[in-house]
């Protein structure tokens, strides 16, 4: 009760301090538009299906890279955690490649895929496979050698020892790597979709852009910044609150 | 037996015959007459060394040509000041590691990698903390590709066995450190392995729980007629639960004396035969004690040991 008066608090005050300043008219409506003109482009967005079908475009995408993106960098971060020469070459490599912002791949992923859905979910597993793949690494070194031992000994090995034993042992350490693997994926995503036509919520928010509509860049911004809380917050956190329910509190969360 | 140890008999004082006949051994019970049969051992090592490097690059031998031949149905403690090997040997013996030389045989078959016919119990347990307490004891039978139904069945027969029964959709978590133990005993006894190694189990848990587990241990291994390898640096269990223990020397681990324990069974840690035989075992451990405390303080600030510590 008293969380929720704090948060009222702070927003209302938050939208006060907005709607004075627009009032003030110190710019033009056109650049600062009032959170009353956001709120109008957001329900015209909707109800002439516009948000809705940029949200699912976009969902579509996130979830087809991201997803390949976890798969793929699970494999890679046991294998480099688990091979010498690998980890010595490949691990200095990821690490560097980190701060290469994704949209980089940008030129290559339409030279390689054309002008279409697949180059943008390129740049979404580039953006996001670095930080799954280094998750995974630490994950597998900090989760204790014992579970390895265990299952082995228990007459599990090869697939059936890194999908019953491995994996299950490293998620409450690679958690917050997939997390931060989806703010990547998500961030790169509306990136790239700014750049080309493309129906997804970057492209809607471009639009907003070239019709000098402020307030309908600003609608558009609420939904990224929804939609990826939303996935944090009820995704995550369900996933995060099972994994404590399993393991006790005692676990390293 | 290997050529180079010598075997005693307790009750052990001196000026008391230490032969076959002065033993309690006519008393002794849970011990199934099989397990004195004539068939090969259950377990044979065979000139086991193993020798690594240390950080500073020098080879260490950890484990210098241990002879030992464990019977079917025989339970045997393995006693050593810390540091001697002993885990390491139930590691080899589990498959975990390769010996730098000399064969496992089980069965009169040398052994390769780990096998369900050997399951070792961790001194931490093991359990997996995201399966359910039912789903851990299921694993090594799920991992066999046993059908679900009998997994269940047998699941619910080894917890009840454990006294667990109750707890079958509990998380590890949630249980005390002796109920883990019981499920990790549970988990590893449901593979249905002929030779259960373990590791120190009880070495974390407080005394009553410890002599609770001691109980039960003594119960489902005259029950189940399983052979039992136990690593323990506490002498008192040893005798407590073994017909036999083996004393390891500290650094390179060899095996040193080994005393067969004939005291009738179900045996108790205050058992006054018990803390005697102790006595014995203890008093030639001490020697290895001593010597793992000179290798530790090197640089001469040697605290000296009262008689009867770690008994």
């Amino acid at each position: 009760m008293k969380r929720a008066a704090r948060y009222i608090i702070f927003y209302a005050g938050l939208l006060g301090v907005w709607t004075l300043l627009a009032e003030l008219k110190i710019w033009p409506p056109y650049l600062f538009p009032t959170p009353w003109g956001v709120a109008q482009s957001l329900y015209a967005g909707f109800s002439d299906q516009t948000y809705w079908i940029a949200i699912r475009v976009s969902m579509q995408r996130v979830l087809i890279g991201y997803g390949i993106s976890v798969a793929l960098g699970m494999i890679l971060g046991l294998g480099v955690a688990s091979n010498k020469f690998l980890e010595e070459t490949m691990g200095g490599l990821l690490v560097s490649l980190q701060s290469l912002p994704s949209i980089c791949w940008w030129p290559l992923a339409l030279l390689w895929f054309g002008l279409n859905q697949n180059a943008i979910i390129f740049v979404v597993i580039m953006g996001s496979l670095l930080s799954v793949t280094l998750a995974m690494e630490d994950g597998r070194k900090q989760m204790p050698k014992i579970f390895g031992q265990a299952g082995r000994n228990l007459g599990a090995k090869g697939f059936k020892l890194f999908w019953y034993v491995l994996l299950p042992a490293s998620l409450p350490f690679i958690i917050s790597g997939l997390k931060q693997g989806w703010a990547f994926a998500w961030r790169s995503l509306i990136t790239a979709e700014m750049l080309y036509l493309s129906l997804g919520l970057g492209q809607v928010l471009m639009v907003g852009r070239d019709l000098n509509d402020m307030s309908a860049v600003i609608a558009v911004m609420f939904l990224i910044v929804a939609l990826g809380y939303l996935v944090d917050g009820v995704v995550f956190k369900s996933m995060e609150r099972h994994l404590q329910n399993k393991w006790g509190l005692a676990s390293t969360m | 037996m290997s050529t180079h140890t010598v075997p005693r008999q307790f009750p052990f004082e001196p000026g008391f015959p230490a032969g076959e006949g002065a033993t309690l051994g006519g008393l002794s019970m849970g011990q199934p007459d099989r397990a004195r049969s004539l068939q090969g051992p259950k377990v044979g090592l065979s000139q086991i060394c193993l020798s690594y490097r240390t950080q500073s690059s020098e080879r260490l031998l950890a484990l210098d040509h241990i002879n030992l031949q464990v019977r079917a149905g025989e339970f045997v403690c393995i006693v050593g000041p810390s540091g001697c090997g002993k885990s390491t040997l139930l590691h080899l013996i589990a498959g975990l590691h390769e010996p730098t030389s000399g064969q496992i045989f089980v069965d009169g078959k040398p052994i390769h990698g780990p096998g369900t016919d050997r399951i070792l119990i961790f001194q931490e347990h093991g359990l997996f903390p995201w399966l359910t307490v039912a789903e851990n004891v299921e694993f090594g039978m799920k991992m066999k590709g046993i059908a679900k139904a009998e997994r269940r069945e047998r699941t619910s027969h080894y917890l009840r066995l454990v006294h667990l029964g109750k707890f079958e959709k509990s998380y590890i978590h949630q249980l005390s450190g002796g109920m883990r133990q019981r499920v990790a005993i549970a988990r590893a006894l449901a593979s249905e392995p002929d030779v259960l190694l373990m590791d120190e189990p009880f070495a974390s848990l407080d005394a009553q729980t410890r002599d609770l587990l001691h109980d039960e241990l003594e119960r489902i291994w005259s029950e189940t007629g399983r052979t039992i390898i136990f690593v323990t640096h506490n002498v008192r269990e040893a005798v407590r639960l073994g017909d036999r223990v083996v004393l390891l020397t500290f650094r390179p681990g060899r095996v040193k004396t080994e005393f067969p324990v004939q005291l009738p069974r179900p045996r108790s840690l205050e058992d006054p035969t018990v803390a005697l035989a102790a006595r014995a075992v203890l008093d030639e451990l001490r020697d290895e004690i001593t010597r793992s405390l000179d290798a530790e303080y090197a640089d001469g600030v040697k605290p000296r040991i009262a008689p009867g510590v770690s008994a």
